[in-house]
């Protein structure tokens, strides 16, 4: 193996603390990886950057979280602000969705907190769809108001973690069904699949219809 | 609002926390950043990770309170870090810890260098993200990230930990 040239060399160690964190642009990945395997001590020096790297992930994830106040008083300050015009909340949703897509590989790897992220995600999406429903005023019968949780016929509903924002709406409109509820534990929602009662037999034959679409994970009926 | 404080308070709170050093401010600066996030939601215009600009907020909101902060109140913080030369029977263990003494010393780095080294590491902003969260050209990240991990060696050789490097 052949040393690189210092300026290279130099060029090259800027980049480590990015090349361990996953963050390079994929050219620039390959020339460290290239200069790595070329340089022994440039790659003796790129373990002293992982175990940096390793160390600062470890003392940040012990310093713990904020205790609930925090959240408390931020609803607080968000209650005594001027209401909100829908437009804007629901622009800001969308940009909200940007970010989804913008996790890093490791973020991503955080194999621990996925699931719970799939289920934050889910109340994000439901939570949109309750704005729309809410701004256009839910759905109305001559006799009934849709916004009446106890009216109608329900089922449970458990979203699966690669749905969309598009695609629950989507599913939502199609198929004419509201959220009436959630999300619940195990990131469960009331869905109103109709304004009426309907009899057990035609429930069942809605939900197994229902169950067939891929961004249901499950699917019951309820009172 | 609240997907996404659930999503991004812990990390906005650790990244608080470790530049002003004070459990009870860090948590009343998350409140601040994510107000400031729902009233400036607007004004976001996605050519950055959500995570990126609520980071910047909350750098501004850290270092604005850091200026606020008494001298006297610094002091004491820094007095706090200054090494006692003597090994007590603690200090010897955790020299036993190559990892303890290497968080040891990434606690004690200055304001600036740790911020960037937690960007970096913890936070895993690219080099133009850091850029624009902390207002320098990408050149001066990267010189700024070699010159903490240069203090951080030296951090670790006052205690006696010779990495080698640089």
């Amino acid at each position: 193996m052949n040393a690189i040239d210092k300026e290279t060399q130099s060029e090259i160690e800027e980049l480590l603390p990015w090349h361990a964190a996953g963050t390079l642009s994929r050219s620039d990945a390959r020339r460290v990886e290239q200069a790595l395997a070329d340089d022994p001590e440039l790659a003796r020096r790129y373990e002293l950057v992982r175990d940096e790297f390793g160390e600062t992930i470890h003392l940040n994830e012990t310093l713990g979280a904020p205790s609930a106040h925090a959240m408390e008083k931020l609803f607080d300050k968000i209650d005594a602000e001027p209401a909100r015009k829908a437009a804007l909340s629901l622009s800001f949703t969308a940009r909200v969705t940007e970010f989804f897509a913008s996790f890093s590989p490791r973020t991503l790897a955080y194999a621990g907190s996925a699931a719970a992220i799939a289920i934050l995600l889910q109340a994000g999406i439901i939570a949109t769809v309750l704005v729309k429903e809410k701004s256009a005023g839910g759905y109305q019968t001559a006799s009934t108001s849709s916004n009446d949780p106890g009216v109608g016929a329900f089922t449970l509903i458990r979203f699966a973690p690669q749905a969309t924002q598009d695609d629950v709406t989507k599913f939502l409109e199609n198929n004419k069904l509201s959220i009436a509820s959630g999300p619940m534990a195990g990131g469960l929602y009331k869905v109103r699949v109709s304004m009426t009662a309907l009899p057990k037999s035609d429930l069942a034959a809605l939900v197994k219809k229902l169950q067939e679409n891929k961004i249901v994970g499950f699917i019951a009926t309820t009172e | 609002m609240q997907v996404l404080f659930a999503r991004h308070h812990v990390r906005m709170y650790r990244f608080v926390l470790r530049l002003v050093r004070n459990e009870a401010t860090a948590e009343d600066l998350i409140s601040e950043v994510f107000l400031d996030v729902w009233r400036q939601a607007g004004k976001f215009e996605g050519r950055s990770a959500v995570s990126t600009w609520m980071l910047s907020i909350a750098r501004f909101k850290a270092l604005s309170a850091l200026r606020r902060r008494p001298e006297a109140e610094l002091d004491d913080e820094t007095a706090e870090r200054i090494e006692d030369e003597a090994d007590d029977p603690e200090t010897a263990l955790a020299k036993k810890d190559k990892g303890a003494l290497l968080r040891k010393a990434l606690s004690g780095l200055s304001t600036e260098h740790r911020e960037i080294i937690d960007l970096v590491y913890y936070h895993e902003k690219s080099v133009e993200e850091v850029a624009g969260i902390v207002g320098i050209p990408a050149a001066t990240v990267k010189t700024r990230m070699f010159y903490a991990r240069k203090k951080l060696s030296e951090l670790l050789k006052e205690q006696g930990i010779d990495r080698g490097w640089p």
